[in-house]
């Protein structure tokens, strides 16, 4: 990957576009419940920031960076996320994923199934995101070949 | 060998042309697809999700399941993708 542009026109673009970008990430991904949206679109989104910081400012300087092999492990964690929903729904008595189980203290049943997807959202969302920067940091050869464990 | 494998495919294209004449109209409020679960998940989502979204209902109460699977196939594709193109060639040992 190269060094990255001097570009005063692009570093501005993506201060200015970033933030919004981000924002509206995790809006989508709250928001997801109520209206068009969820796990997957918000982790496009979000994964924009990285993939541009990476892309304009170079590997090096970036200064919003996640690195391919720390993506690779967070996405692991994201599934991780969405399958610790369902063990702990399993653990205090119902079934995988029945979210009315969740020790969590509402008014209403229904509120437990909103936390339940939220929390499962989340876990999407993580997993999408990174895996979108690892697959790109492998495709610019960012890291090189996996060294020996 | 080739001369089978042409015959099978003609004579599965003409096996499913010919289903195709009894599937249901796009749109019909009678066809299997229609009168099984859609129904239910359409009138009791609301009371039983509390989300006014019907897709996420869906996709991640209903068949929280399968969005599962969906979330670890995206992950080992990005697995598979960092490993084909970050592995070592042949004879690339020397570091």
């Amino acid at each position: 990957m190269k060094p990255g542009f001097i570009s005063f026109v692009l570093d501005t673009a993506f201060r200015v576009l970033v933030p919004f970008t981000l924002v509206y990430g995790v809006y989508v991904l709250i928001f997801g419940e109520y209206g068009p949206g969820g796990g997957f679109q918000a982790g496009t989104a979000l994964s924009v920031g990285v993939i541009l910081s990476k892309l304009i400012q170079g590997k090096e300087k970036a200064q919003f960076n996640i690195r391919g092999s720390m993506a690779l492990i967070l996405a692991g964690i994201g599934t991780f996320i969405y399958a610790a929903v369902g063990f702990t729904t399993m653990i205090f008595g119902g079934k995988f994923l029945e979210y009315e189980f969740l020790p969590i203290p509402v008014h209403e049943l229904t509120e437990l199934h909103v936390w339940g997807i939220l929390g499962i959202e989340i876990g999407v969302t993580i997993c999408v995101m990174t895996t979108f920067i690892a697959i790109f940091s492998a495709l610019t050869g960012e890291e090189g070949p996996f060294k020996d464990a | 060998m080739k001369k089978y494998a042409a015959l099978l495919t003609i004579a599965l294209a003409f096996v499913f042309f010919y289903a195709a004449g009894d599937l249901p109209q796009i749109g019909d409020k009678d066809s299997p697809a229609n009168v099984h679960v859609s129904p239910r998940y359409i009138e009791d989502a609301m009371e039983e999700i509390g989300s006014p979204n019907l897709v996420t209902g869906v996709l991640a109460d209903y068949r929280g399941y399968d969005t599962l699977g969906e979330t670890t196939v995206i992950f080992i594709a990005g697995i598979a993708t960092a490993m084909i193109l970050r592995g070592k060639k042949e004879g690339d040992d020397a570091e």
